[in-house]
């Protein structure tokens, strides 16, 4: 049988049959509707004046649209005691050490147990995937008491501290190393005389870029939707999250307000995500990555 | 590589016991430590501290406020034997993961592997849609608002204006509409870091693979999946595999916020909100850790039975 190599976007794609190419493209429409039309339907409720909000049959488009519920919820957010500004910095503090710090420590361990061995290294492996089967809900318990402790409970460390060692990200790193980087190019670059962390930064990170872009998506995700917390009780250490959701729960009045909420919540995350996005193809699309 | 350095070595590991030639490696690895040594301080006073107390504790009795008081076996007895509603959250629990771990762990990988030979700029759009609805906390509170019990919910108004139905249905509220409409939910919110895992994952492979295997008779996309892709990718399967299960058998927090707590009846009470229910709410916490044991060595066996499905991959 003939094999037919073709190209389509600049790469090489093979054995394709359009019955295949059709179906899936199906499959896809109909999932992705599926995501979106929900998404879709926040949009269009937190464009939606209060009159559209409350009519019989309800529609899925809004009429008129109009950013009523987005003033609504400034002028909202501006009768609370501590500014929102204060909300605002709080997130994006905890966010972005939270995530740097865990981008940092779980890459470098990750590459440790993936590349290096050393006595030790099956089991600590074994005991961070474990771990994460492990519900935390029980574990806040001892959490207080050592954060109480260390004196952290009450400032932004109690958040940040514990969110520098989440196991996911090390477990996806570590995957990652394993597949993508070869130990053949490590041990040349040893050969010339790199030292462990300078092979580290400069040949295995490169390699997987796409694996913490993935890390810093998914950290960020976790610590920007970080909502109430116990270890936190001062008012003005609170979340963005937080404090948002406490205007929302208002009532009915506030439907929209609600909508424009998530709106709001829901953008920062995914403008992070289409700049992680349009760089990891950036980086893809340079190719020259294996070798 | 360790038959490399052997070689090297001028000592070989036959001339020491174990625990000098441990030794050895150790000190021959301190770079290896310096680079986990902070991740797994952090680990272990974070993460296996607090497991190891919490297995201790499902042992006694503990309300917080007094000493724990070892109890034995008695928990576990009490679990299995004497509660009823812990036998209905476990059955709802393992529908719940059998139907949402594999369908959103199947799916993640589909559609990943889909959309990664679409164009670079469609695929970034396509892949933002998938994904969207997993970013945000709370952005799963729409389908309460599309399914709302009254008649300006969109999906009520909808059907009572085409004459489907004469009155509102008390969809979260129902006990026939409440385990399908959670499941939707939860699959609508499951394309998360497992997918974007696969994405990235499709991404990192060796693109000659596939010439290489298009010249060796691979004939279609299907045999290149199972031969080439599924292979390369195990460590993402395995990765993904894990999350799967820990979001499927720890779902219940969209329940809770979809239907309430406790649902109507339990009839979607899982164990996490057992588990939920006495620890944060009774103070039983000695019960509590019994009961997030018993949920750890499910999902240890479930982990298992996938670790060997995934060897099987490919050949």
């Amino acid at each position: 049988m003939a094999k037919k190599l073709r190209t389509r976007n600049h790469k090489v794609v093979l054995n394709r049959s359009a019955g295949g190419d059709a179906g899936i493209s199906f499959f896809l429409i109909l999932m992705g509707a599926f995501m979106f039309l929900p998404m879709l339907y926040v949009i269009m409720q937190s464009l939606k004046p209060l009159d559209e909000l409350w009519m019989f049959p309800p529609r899925f488009y809004v009429m008129n649209p109009t950013l009523e519920n987005f003033s609504d919820l400034f002028s909202l957010m501006n009768t609370s005691w501590v500014p929102f500004s204060r909300h605002i910095f709080n997130t994006v503090l905890i966010t972005a050490a939270g995530t740097l710090g865990n981008l940092v420590l779980a890459s470098m361990a990750a590459y440790a147990l993936a590349k290096l061995n050393f006595p030790g290294r099956k089991w600590m492996f074994e005991m961070i995937v474990m771990s994460l089967m492990f519900h935390s809900t029980v574990n806040q318990v001892t959490h207080f008491i050592l954060l109480t402790a260390f004196r952290m409970v009450d400032t932004y460390l109690a958040i940040i501290v514990p969110a520098l060692a989440t196991t996911m990200g090390l477990y996806l790193m570590k995957q990652f190393m394993e597949s993508s980087v070869s130990d053949a190019v490590l041990e040349s670059a040893r050969l010339d005389g790199a030292s462990e962390f300078r092979t580290f930064l400069t040949i295995a990170m490169p390699m997987v870029k796409p694996a913490w872009l993935t890390l810093i998506i998914e950290s960020f995700k976790g610590l920007w939707n970080t909502g109430a917390s116990i270890y936190i009780q001062s008012e003005q250490l609170k979340s963005f999250n937080y404090a948002i959701q406490q205007i929302v729960n208002g009532g009915v009045a506030r439907a929209g307000a609600g909508a424009a909420a998530t709106v709001i919540t829901m953008v920062v995350p995914i403008a992070v995500f289409v700049v992680s996005q349009s760089n990891i193809i950036e980086t893809m699309g340079s190719s020259g990555m294996k070798d | 590589m360790s038959q490399n350095e052997a070689v090297k070595r001028p000592v070989s590991r036959k001339d020491m016991t174990k625990w000098q030639w441990t030794w050895k490696e150790m000190k021959r690895n301190k770079t290896a430590y310096l680079m986990v040594g902070p991740f797994m301080i952090l680990f272990f006073v974070f993460t296996v501290l607090p497991v190891a107390f919490s297995i201790f504790l499902s042992f006694t009795e503990f309300n917080l406020l007094e000493w724990p008081k070892m109890v034995g076996v008695d928990n576990y007895v009490r679990l299995f034997l004497d509660d009823e509603i812990f036998i209905l959250a476990c059955k709802n629990t393992l529908i719940f993961a059998a139907i949402t771990g594999p369908v959103s762990y199947i799916l993640s990988f589909l559609i990943a592997w889909f959309i990664n030979e679409l164009p670079p700029k469609i695929r970034a759009v396509v892949t933002l849609i998938f994904y969207a609805p997993s970013i945000s906390g709370s952005v799963y509170m729409v389908w309460s608002i599309m399914f709302s019990g009254d008649s300006y919910g969109w999906v009520n108004g909808t059907l009572m204006n085409l004459g489907i139905i004469d009155t509102p249905i008390l969809w979260f509220q129902d006990e026939a509409y409440i385990m399908p409409l959670c499941c939707v939910v939860a699959l609508w919110t499951s394309l998360g870091t497992a997918f974007l895992s696969f994405i990235a994952g499709l991404q990192t492979i060796d693109k000659s693979l596939f010439e290489a295997a298009a010249v060796d008779g691979i004939r279609n996309r299907w045999q290149e999946l199972w031969y080439i892709t599924l292979p390369t990718m195990r460590p993402q399967l395995m990765f993904g595999a894990v999350l799967a299960i820990t979001q499927s058998f720890g779902f219940g927090g969209v329940v809770t916020a979809l239907c309430g707590f406790p649902s109507l009846n339990y009839c979607a009470h899982t164990i996490m909100h057992h588990l939920d229910d006495y620890g944060g709410q009774r103070f039983e916490v000695g019960y509590s850790s019994t009961i997030a044991v018993v949920l750890f060595v499910i999902m240890l066996g479930s982990n298992m039975i996938i670790k060997k499905a995934l060897s099987k991959v490919g050949q």
